[in-house]
């Protein structure tokens, strides 16, 4: 009987260690960085993020477009109206008939009600607008929308996930569910979960986007990686955001 | 200029990069796995172990990302693979050899990449396309060095 039950749980060990991170063991990158990395993102007078965010609530308040309206127009203030909502991205779109990410919703306001061109993916202005939304957020746990609709995007994006590509032929689930607590080189290898995005890099010296954030792993394990706005790369967002529901959002985060 | 060219040079210079890729795509030396080694050298050559040193301590190669090793010089290694001290030691040549060209042979859930494989590959950057991550004289170099690490 002891020998069978040394077995079980010796097979139990091996699924855990080798499936997804159970919620009790779940840790946002902040917890791997070093201490004055992690007083550079709790001091906003320190935190490089907070400029993006001065300006996004800049850009809230200011009318653009032939429709000459500004978000505040149409949301009030952001505060009371933009509360728990980056907690909840991607959402379903009924238009589009697929998930946006929270930059996309920018720019389908943009667009349809401000009547204003469509920002570009990391340009200044857009980062701005999604660090200050995002941060409405802060300290609040990633809610993921139980949207039956959502559930198909859902399951390709973990799908992807789980998939081995590029020419070193992994998968973001071998280093960010089965090695999180190792090293690659010297650098800690994190559970990817994206509680802090945008976020301030040290090694980009800028703001950047979750999407940035994947297209660089994606070349780092030499695969091609998606375009910018590319409906995987919302899918691979969606399923981080569910895997990572119930951790408190950040933005906007520091990290190395 | 290109009118005075021969139509069919012409044609082999439209047709060359997609030649030079073909020719890329079957440029992997063949080989014989016998039991779980690769007996002999993939390029009929000894490697050469200084320059195997040289290539596993270079970031490019990828070996020092997962792996630690006796190199003392060298500060940042990772741990996530077997420290490579005694490789020399734990396998034979042919073994070796096996293990950096497609370790997945002998545990199809590995992690260790296979450097000289082209195929079952997924959504490769259009940069690696159809080349293997190391060639097979950079295979045969560091499976030369990793041999002198005995303990």
């Amino acid at each position: 009987m002891r020998g069978i039950g040394a077995i079980v749980s010796a097979l139990l060990l091996v699924s855990a260690s080798a499936g997804e991170i159970p919620q009790q063991q779940r840790r946002s990158g902040y917890s791997f960085m070093a201490p004055d990395t992690k007083a550079m993102q709790d001091d906003d007078t320190s935190n490089p993020g907070m400029l993006w965010v001065l300006d996004g609530e800049a850009l809230w308040n200011k009318p653009i477009g032939t429709a000459n309206k500004a978000c505040a127009d149409c949301h009030g203030g952001a505060k009371a109206s933009m509360k728990g909502v980056a907690a909840r991205y991607p959402a379903f779109d009924k238009s589009l008939a697929r998930p946006v990410d929270l930059e996309q919703r920018i720019n389908l306001c943009r667009t349809a009600q401000q009547q204003a061109p469509a920002l570009d993916y990391e340009s200044h202005d857009l980062l701005a607008l999604t660090a200050f939304i995002a941060h409405q957020s802060r300290g609040m746990p990633i809610a993921p929308a139980s949207d039956p609709q959502l559930e198909p995007f859902l399951a390709r994006g973990r799908a992807l996930f789980m998939q081995r590509q590029g020419q070193l032929n992994l998968a973001c689930a071998n280093c960010h569910d089965d090695n999180w607590d190792k090293h690659l080189a010297g650098s800690a290898i994190t559970q990817g979960q994206p509680t802090g995005y945008p976020m301030y890099r040290l090694e980009w010296q800028t703001l950047g986007s979750l999407s940035r954030r994947l297209r660089g792993c994606m070349t780092g394990i030499r695969a091609q990686a998606f375009s910018y706005g590319a409906p995987e790369l919302v899918e691979l967002e969606l399923y981080l955001m569910s895997r990572a529901g119930g951790m408190p959002v950040e933005t906007p985060a520091v990290r190395p | 200029m290109a009118s005075r060219l021969h139509p069919l040079l012409l044609l082999a210079i439209a047709l060359a990069p997609a030649l030079g890729a073909t020719a890329k795509a079957e440029a992997l030396a063949p080989f014989t796995v016998i039991g779980d080694g690769i007996p002999d050298s993939l390029t009929g050559k000894a490697g050469d172990a200084a320059h195997g040193r040289a290539l596993v301590l270079d970031r490019a190669s990828t070996c020092i990302l997962c792996h630690s090793g006796p190199f003392p010089e060298i500060r940042f290694q990772g741990d996530l693979a077997p420290n490579l001290a005694g490789a020399g030691n734990r396998w034979s040549v042919s073994q070796l050899r096996l293990r950096l060209v497609d370790a997945s042979r002998l545990n199809p859930v590995t992690i260790m990449p296979s450097y000289y494989r082209l195929e079952g590959l997924v959504r490769v950057g259009q940069g690696w396309r159809d080349k293997p991550i190391l060639s097979a004289e950079q295979i045969e170099d560091i499976v030369a060095y990793l041999a002198t690490l005995r303990d």
